[in-house]
């Protein structure tokens, strides 16, 4: 059996879920600083992915990164076409991921205390090392929990890849993908493997972090304790 | 508002701040002596170290620390928290949760030698008697502990300033006296401009050498401690010093006092130089006799009703009123504190009892 949409689907998943968890956090970090009214509608331009249907998403994405698209008329200045090319499930799937990333990560940064943040701002610490040593600690488990999630939706992103990266085998053709047009030639045994696969992985994934952070806590408590 | 003539250690804040219900409006300078500034809730103590640290932008004015300019609106110099070395305890002491004591101490030490930060630290683990607590978890500290702990954080930086948001509200009653005793230790080292935000009266008075009373934003007294609570400059600032007694007053020709809500007459040592419109003194300065009096009613002496008592372990509280027995317990016109031996001795006596406002406790105010 041919095992590239699995290699496919990791690759896709783990590079989408960098992209989401830089981009997620800077945009979080970012929007934490101001309170205006009009950021209302910033917020709700970061979440159109979770909402709109996959297929819009793609289609946007289409529009943009196509031959006559803003940016795909860039890039093919530089001799590179992203659609329909691995790197367009990537950019598919770290773009529906990207919500999650964003709204969890926001969430576990509004938790920590302000007093904390400026307390480390009179000791002399530069923004960066407020947040590398002091926020981003605080909220890691808020944040981790957000990446777990970005990586799920990167592994069961379908509609958006479908109409970006198309079904390529061997270069786009990801696990979900792999099973709808097994499903469509009737290869049923090559579905269900691909089925039994993917819950498979993504089982291991959520329990061994489900199993990690209970550790974590562990540890934590016992610290306390000392 | 230079500060060139009063050498070299001083904090100089004129700010101006807009805040949801009032105007912040202050101006004051700090030396060495540490600074009391005591308000009620709400005044806008903590907004204003807020504004010296760093942490917030007044709308106005200037901050000097030591002749360098930390914020002025005018020449829009606004200096980063980061970079005015202002030492500052939370009220909640702000320690970093996932950081031990140690850690906690020594995170603003980063820029010095591995071989110094060991040093200092160690010296303000001693300092602050933090000894064998220093891979705690700020969570399995004493409120004393944590409290330590932030003050020696604070202290770290070699800050050219310190400020304490109220330092004391978050600890048990019986760890108070020790805290206390551990900043004023603290205080004698450390010679620099030191301010300390309370509610509290007694703490304002037992840690600050000055004292700055500030209400609703304005600075309402400002200057040696025991000068504001010998002779507050207004009504308001003999009530928040904890002044229980006033009456209206006007000036009668002969030099004494009408005390027009007693209505009496009374001999008052102090001379101000606007008229007094009311009177006032505090309840531990009341005296009584202690036999009846003989002859003629001597100056400053009143007859007075025992209205109702409130006893604390070591004291009682009188309320009573002048003149004639009073018709209901709420109406009293004077609350006197005195020890529960001085009241054993005059308890017994008919009534009137005879109360003396000695001309020296009594104080005048023009507004």
């Amino acid at each position: 059996m041919d095992l590239s949409p699995l290699w496919i689907s990791l690759a896709t998943s783990v590079t989408a879920t960098a992209i989401a968890f830089v981009v997620g956090l800077a945009a979080a970090v970012w929007r934490e600083r101001y309170t205006s009214s009009a950021m209302a509608l910033v917020d709700g331009m970061f979440l159109l992915p979770l909402v709109l249907p996959p297929t819009v998403v793609g289609f946007l994405l289409l529009l943009l990164f196509g031959r006559n698209g803003p940016l795909g008329k860039l890039l093919l200045h530089f001799g590179a076409t992203i659609v329909f090319s691995w790197p367009a499930t990537v950019i598919a799937a770290a773009v529906v991921a990207f919500p999650l990333m964003y709204l969890t990560s926001r969430a576990a940064l509004e938790q920590v205390q302000p007093e904390l943040l400026q307390a480390a701002r009179t000791l002399g610490a530069s923004e960066w090392r407020v947040f590398r040593e002091i926020a981003l600690p605080l909220a890691w488990p808020g944040v981790l929990a957000g990446t777990i999630l970005s990586f799920a939706r990167a592994l069961g992103e379908f509609g958006a890849t479908l109409m970006i990266a198309g079904n390529i085998p061997g270069k786009t053709e990801t696990i979900p993908i792999a099973i709808y047009f097994a499903v469509e030639a009737d290869e049923m045994q090559r579905a269900l493997t691909w089925c039994a696969v993917d819950v498979v992985i993504s089982l291991a994934l959520l329990s061994g972090l489900y199993y990690w952070t209970r550790a974590q806590g562990l540890g934590r408590a016992q610290r306390m304790a000392r | 508002m230079l500060s060139g003539w009063r050498g070299d250690m001083a904090l100089d804040v004129q700010i101006e701040k807009k805040l949801p219900d009032f105007e912040l409006n202050v101006s004051f300078s700090a030396s060495e002596a540490p600074l009391s500034i005591l308000g009620p809730s709400g005044a806008g103590k903590t907004m204003l170290l807020r504004c010296i640290a760093g942490l917030e932008q007044p709308g106005r004015g200037r901050v000097l620390l030591n002749g360098r300019v930390l914020f002025d609106s005018d020449q829009r110099i606004r200096v980063p928290a980061r970079e005015r070395r202002i030492g500052m305890v939370f009220q909640h002491y702000a320690l970093f949760p996932h950081r031990t004591v140690a850690e906690n101490i020594a995170f603003g030490l980063l820029d010095r030698s591995r071989e110094e930060q060991a040093a200092r630290l160690s010296s303000l683990i001693t300092r602050t008697h933090l000894e064998g607590l220093s891979e705690r978890y700020p969570e399995a500290l004493s409120g004393g502990e944590q409290q330590r702990t932030a003050l020696a954080r604070a202290l770290a930086i070699d800050p050219e300033a310190l400020l304490l948001d109220e330092p004391l509200s978050s600890l048990d009653t019986h760890l108070r006296s020790q805290v206390e005793a551990q900043l004023q230790e603290t205080f004698a080292a450390y010679r620099r401009p030191t301010l300390l935000v309370t509610h509290n009266i007694e703490e304002a008075y037992r840690l600050g050498e000055q004292l700055l009373v500030l209400s609703r934003g304005k600075v309402a007294a400002f200057g040696p401690k025991e000068e504001v609570f010998r002779r507050p400059p207004t009504r308001e600032v003999g009530q928040l010093t904890g002044c229980k007694n006033f009456s209206r007053a006007r000036m009668n020709a002969d030099g004494t006092v009408e005390a027009l809500d007693w209505n009496c007459r009374l001999r008052v040592e102090q001379t101000i130089s606007k008229p007094a419109a009311f009177l006032g003194i505090r309840a531990h300065h009341i005296d009584f006799l202690e036999s009846m009096p003989v002859g003629a009613p001597s100056e400053n002496v009143l007859p007075c009703w025992l209205v109702r008592t409130s006893e604390t372990p070591f004291r009682i509280t009188l309320y009573l009123s002048f003149h004639q027995p009073a018709a209901e317990t709420s109406a009293y016109d004077l609350q006197a504190e005195v020890f529960k031996e001085k009241w054993q001795r005059f308890r017994s006596l008919p009534y009137p009892w005879h109360a003396r406002l000695s001309p020296d406790s009594l104080f005048l105010m023009p507004e």
